[in-house]
This record gives C-alpha cells, sequence and structure tokens, in this order.
C-alpha cells in the first residue's frame, strides 16, 4: 500500500473543483489513457486577468486526483505570470509530499497547467523540435529535461517516477541518461541546495566499479574457480565477462547477476544494471 | 467496522483449527524432530501425519511430498532441478501469464543462455494448445505452467499438456498454489512431475510451501544442508506450520465441494449482481474454465486504485491490475497479455472469495461498489454519461 500523506488522502476523498468550465479562457488536456493517467484542466480569468476559476477531470490514480484537485486550489487567485512560475514540486510541498513512485502526478498537473495558459495565450501546445523520447509513454526530451533540472534528478529510476519515462520496454534509457549527463553538467547547483547524490565522473564511476569488482566480487567468486572482467560501462549498464569455473556453469551464473549487480550498487550507484557480455 | 475480506487469491486467514493445532509447537513440543530422543522424536511423527494429510489433498503418497518455504521456494527448486538433470537442455516452457516466482525466474534464465517460449493466451486467458504441442522439442528441458492464473481464476488444461510432456520425455512442472484446495486435484490420474503450492493461500500460515514430485524423477536440491526431507531440502523443519498445514489440508479436502458450491454461488451473485448494476463493465478471463472463488471485473474508463482505495473506506479488501496499484507503470502483464484494452485494464479488480465469506458481505459489496464507481466515472474525462460506450472497443493495445 502506498504511504500517503493525510492531505493526500482528504484530496482523494473530497477533491475540489471537479468538472470543466464552459467557455474556459485556457483548455489543456494532458497524459492519455493508455499511460494510466490523464488529466483535463480548464481555468477562467476575471476581469484583472488572475484565475478566478480553474478545475480540473482525471483519469488516474488516488494521488492524480489528489495532485489535480491541489493544482486548481494553488492558482486561483494568480496572475498567469505567477501561475507559470508553479512547478510540480510545489503541488507535490501542499499535498504534504508524494511517494517517489507517484511523483509523475504532479509533474502532469504542471504540464497541464503549463500548456494551459499557452493555450489561453495563443501559443501552441509545444514548442518545435521537441523530440519524443519514451515511446511508451509519448514523453519528450524537453520534458525530462525540465523534471531533471527542477528536482535535481541523477538516475533513469528517478526520471521514471517523476514522468513515466523509461517505465515500459526500457529502451529508452541510455537517451534518458543522456540528458541526465547533458543537464547535470550545464546547469550548476543552485544556491545552497545540495543536489541529492553527488553525480559521478564516468572516470570516477568506472573507478569505483573495478575497486569494488577487486573488494568484494572476486574474492568469493575465486573461492569456486571463477572470475569476472569488467568490459565495459555504457550509462548504467555495466558490461561484465564471466571467467573460469563460471563461465560455463549456468546454475553459478544465475546467482552471479545478483552478487554482482547487489555489490556494485551498494558500493557504486544504486541505479546501476549488471549485464553479460554477448558471447 | 467488520472487514471485508474478498482478497482470499492474496492471502487467506488462519483457520481457527489450524492455529489450535500449531500453538503447541510454539510451546512445550519444541523439540527438533531430527534428535535421537523421543521429546523430539514425537515431533516427527507429527510431521509424518501431516505429510499424509497433505498427500491425501492431491493423491499423491506422503514420500512424493517435500515440505519448503514458500510456493516461491518450490517453483524455483523445480524448475532449477529441473534444469540441472538436464545440462545438454537448454529450452524452456512456459506461458505470458505466470506469477512471477515462474516468470521472473525464467527471465533470468534467458540471460544465462536458456531459450524460454513464453506461450501467449487468446483474449480470455485460455492456452493454445497447438501451439503449445508444436513448441515442445528435442532441447525442451521443462514446461511450467500454472494450473489456475491468480488474478482472472482461468484455469489451463494440465494434465493433457503434462501428457504431450511426458509423450516426448519431457518434464512437467505445474505452479497449483491457486488451484490446490479449490478445485480436485489428483497426482495419480496425471502425468505432472511436480507440482508447488503454499500454504497461506489455503488457510495455513504464511512461510509454508509444498513441493511434489512424482515417485522416480530425477531431482537436485536447490538448498543443500541437512538430511531433512530425506536430503532433498535441508534445513530445520518448521514443525508448527507443517502441523498446521496437514490440519488446513484435512480441512481443504473437506471443503472442496463447498468451494465449488456456496462459495462458487457468493461468486456469482457478485459478479451478476455488479455487471447487471454497473454499466461498460466486463469480466476479464474465461467464465467457464475458472476457479470457483474468483471474478476479475474491469470498470471501463477509471482507474483500479481509487476504486479500492474507496472500497477500503468501508474495509472491503480486494485487489487491481492497474498500473499504479502494481508498483510498475504499467497494469497487469496478465491483462496485457490477454489483449484487456488500456480503457479497460486499468479500471481492473480482482475479487477472490473463500469458505469464511457470508451472503451478506456479498450483498454489502453488492450494495456498495455502484456509488463508488459513478463518483470516479463523474471525474474521468473518459467518462460521457450522455453517450455511455457500450461493450468493448478494439482499442490497440501496445
Amino acid at each position: 500500500m502506498w504511504e500517503y500523506t493525510d492531505k493526500v488522502k482528504e484530496h482523494f476523498i473530497n477533491p475540489r473543483n471537479v468538472g470543466e468550465i464552459e467557455n474556459p479562457d485556457g483548455v489543456a488536456e494532458v497524459g492519455s489513457i493508455a499511460c494510466g493517467d490523464a488529466l483535463k484542466f480548464t481555468f477562467k480569468l476575471d476581469e484583472n486577468k488572475r484565475i478566478k476559476e480553474a478545475k480540473f477531470k482525471t483519469f488516474g490514480c488516488a494521488s492524480a486526483i489528489a495532485s489535480a484537485s491541489a493544482l486548481t486550489e494553488l492558482v486561483k487567485g494568480m496572475t498567469l505570470e505567477e501561475a507559470i512560475k508553479v512547478t510540480n514540486k510545489d503541488i507535490a510541498d501542499y499535498l504534504g509530499g508524494l511517494p517517489e513512485e507517484k511523483m509523475h502526478c504532479s509533474v502532469l498537473g504542471q504540464q497541464a497547467l503549463e500548456q494551459a495558459i499557452a493555450n489561453c495565450q495563443g501559443a501552441p501546445a509545444k514548442e518545435p523540435g521537441e523530440q519524443i523520447v519514451c515511446e511508451c509513454f509519448g514523453v519528450t526530451d524537453r520534458e525530462i529535461e525540465k523534471a531533471v533540472r527542477e528536482n535535481h534528478l541523477t538516475t533513469v529510476e528517478e526520471v521514471t517516477n517523476y514522468t513515466k519515462a523509461g517505465g515500459g520496454c526500457t529502451n529508452c534509457h541510455e537517451k534518458i541518461q543522456a540528458i541526465i549527463d547533458r543537464v547535470n553538467i550545464t546547469s550548476e547547483p543552485e544556491g545552497l541546495k545540495e543536489p541529492k547524490q553527488k553525480k559521478l565522473t564516468n572516470i570516477q564511476k568506472i573507478r569505483m566499479i573495478e575497486e569494488t569488482i577487486e573488494r568484494e566480487i572476486r574474492p568469493s567468486l575465486k573461492q569456486d574457480g571463477g572470475d569476472v572482467d569488467l568490459i565495459d560501462v555504457i550509462g548504467n549498464r555495466v558490461i561484465v565477462a564471466t571467467r573460469g569455473a563460471c563461465a560455463t556453469c549456468k546454475a553459478s551464473q544465475f546467482t552471479l547477476k545478483g552478487l554482482i549487480e547487489q555489490k556494485l550498487r551498494e558500493f557504486v550507484s544504486p541505479g546501476l544494471i549488471v549485464e553479460e557480455e554477448p558471447k | 467496522m467488520k472487514t471485508i475480506y474478498l482478497d482470499n487469491n492474496a492471502t487467506t486467514q488462519v483457520a481457527p483449527e489450524v492455529l489450535e493445532t500449531m500453538l503447541p509447537y510454539f510451546s512445550e513440543l519444541y523439540g527438533n524432530p531430527s534428535s535421537m530422543h523421543s521429546f523430539g522424536g514425537q515431533v516427527s511423527k507429527t510431521i509424518q501425519h501431516a505429510r499424509e494429510n497433505v498427500a491425501s489433498l492431491i493423491g499423491a503418497d506422503p514420500e512424493e511430498i517435500i515440505f519448503t518455504s514458500c510456493g516461491t521456494e518450490s517453483d524455483n527448486t523445480a524448475i532449477m532441478s529441473a534444469l540441472s538433470v538436464a545440462p545438454d537442455k537448454s529450452h524452456i516452457i512456459t506461458s505470458r501469464v505466470e506469477h512471477p516466482a515462474v516468470k521472473v525466474l525464467c527471465e533470468h534464465l534467458t540471460q544465462r543462455g536458456y531459450r524460454v517460449t513464453e506461450l501467449p493466451v487468446d483474449r480470455d486467458g485460455r492456452l493454445d494448445m497447438e501451439l503449445f504441442e508444436n513448441s515442445l522439442s528435442r532441447d525442451t528441458a521443462v514446461v511450467s505452467l500454472m494450473w489456475a492464473n491468480n488474478e482472472t481464476g482461468v484455469i489451463f488444461p494440465v494434465e493433457r499438456a503434462a501428457q504431450l510432456a511426458h509423450e516426448r520425455g519431457i518434464l512437467f512442472h505445474t505452479d497449483a498454489v491457486q488451484a490446490v484446495g479449490k478445485i480436485p486435484i489428483n497426482m495419480r490420474a496425471n502425468n505432472i512431475d511436480m507440482l508447488s503450492f503454499s500454504g497461506h493461500k489455503l488457510h495455513a500460515p504464511k512461510g509454508i510451501g509444498v513441493l511434489y514430485i512424482r515417485k522416480g524423477t530425477r531431482f537436485l536440491p536447490f538448498m543443500l544442508g541437512g538430511h531433512q526431507e530425506k536430503g532433498r531440502r535441508g534445513g530445520t523443519e518448521n514443525t508448527a506450520s507443517i502441523a498446521g498445514l496437514g490440519k488446513a489440508c484435512q480441512l481443504a479436502a473437506r471443503n472442496v465441494e463447498t468451494e465449488n458450491t456456496r462459495v462458487k454461488y457468493l461468486r456469482d451473485k457478485l459478479e451478476d449482481e455488479l455487471l447487471k448494476s454497473i454499466p461498460n463493465s466486463k469480466v476479464n478471463g474465461d467464465r467457464t474454465n475458472r476457479l470457483p472463488n474468483t471474478t476479475n471485473i474491469s470498470f471501463e474508463f477509471i482507474e483500479g486504485e481509487g476504486i479500492l482505495l474507496l472500497m477500503d473506506q468501508f474495509n472491503i479488501c480486494a485487489s487491481s491490475g492497474s498500473a499504479c496499484t502494481s508498483g510498475s507503470l504499467q497494469p497487469s502483464h496478465v491483462l496485457r497479455a490477454m489483449g484487456v484494452p488500456f480503457t479497460m485494464a486499468h479500471g481492473s479488480v480482482r475479487f477472490s472469495l473463500s469458505v469464511f465469506n457470508t451472503e451478506d458481505e456479498i450483498d454489502f459489496v453488492i450494495n456498495k461498489l455502484p456509488p463508488i464507481i459513478a463518483r470516479l466515472r463523474e471525474m474521468s474525462p473518459y467518462w460521457k454519461t450522455e453517450s455511455p460506450v457500450c461493450g468493448i472497443r478494439d482499442t490497440a493495445t501496445q
């Protein structure tokens, strides 16, 4: 069962502003039924160009409904200039936080707000030049960049939690890693805020993997007459080759991945995936 | 408020008689069954008695029963043993709708050089037997097919499948975790080589499983250690749970008929009434060849987690195949394998009953669920009350 805050539960049980405004000033539809989350968001401005009314309809889990309800409450009374500054974190904070795996619900809310404001101002919903990175959930490079930058994400798993990108067939994991690397190199950490995890350079990462294999893994394999070599590190994928007894024993290889991956995740980085070199 | 527990495919309540049987083994009868003194020795008699009851439930001989820690251990033991005794073979046949205890293991084995055929199922969750037969090859080391599906309750014709494998000298394993105790099983009348099941699905406690291995089947243990279970599974016996499982199997043998009459009647009533009162709802899976206690119903255009949490307000317990409840981002692999459209898959709810459920409880759910569904649909951007989309649409699945 998910650990929802009381505020999330309260907004799920008694959601505010459910529905659709007729003749809205701004409207947006984000997500899709295939993705399991969808949100239709509408708002109306008053004579002072402040958001007078905001309504939503959501297809999704409890936290998606609560996030949409929170969004409509948050933006009421704001000018468009103020509203555009609302981040997914503001939505999550309003609810007293969301489980990591559910952060994409707050991102969906923020995206709906941004699109509805763009719609109100007569701009196209998507910027030209945007590219779909995750085909399964239709997530673009710009959406991933934004989530990485605003939430200081460092691993593919975190990106999946926040945007759903990479949560399906996993084919786009390398592309996502490349975006993470690009964003984290160009953006300096803001002010006093420490990034969640210190980002390793590739060389540091490879060195740490080598050390961990030497110290934690090789000795126990050697006891059984086996060995392992590091072949390559591509993003979070660690390619290894097994040697000696390990290379011919099908059953022992079954636990081998478990051992190597567990140790590397423990000592180097939790996002690592160990793969065997194709023979 | 009273808990209405309709999630018996997840786990079951320990029967009072089972608990009573177990208690002495936590206090005065704490001896080790392997000890030479009669204080420990008396416990080994209990284990023998339990083994007889377990064997009797599935029409097996006591020597064919190995006690393990859970269904997952039994599944892993069976498949790894079958591969070990046939080191020159590297093909495994299973299905797309297996429990993770088999599915994840087989996926893992593909990375270790094994070729795995995952047989597809049709829209009703049924296996294509012709395709199965054509998949059997000289290189096939083992077939592992579940007897009944945990999410839909659909029953596979495992006895026929085992016969086909047997004719070709291929070992056959079945994960019968959901089937044992719910439908009659007689191992003397089939060719299944190995069968797994678990105590906590039939009113015994969690942490006790069974692996049946047909006499004469070559076997290599998974857990190495002491001589327990005739050297086939090392580790000091979980004496209290084994005693409890023996009792639970004795009760299950008596209750199989109730499962297929009274429990089935309650399940059918729940299903029929919900389908009648809630538009755009549909049962997932073959309704003929199905466990008597399970129904999996999709409510179109809404998401399962919301349904479960609103039911939780009335202390009604069930499960969902939606993405949000599974912890992954995609809906249940079983419903996806069946090609259930996304509009339906996310809003699926599984109700699984037991002999402890009453008609009052079922009536309560029949009464409470329709307003919950209506409320969530009001919030859904896909639900159009003025023009409800009827039945199933052929939404392309990814």
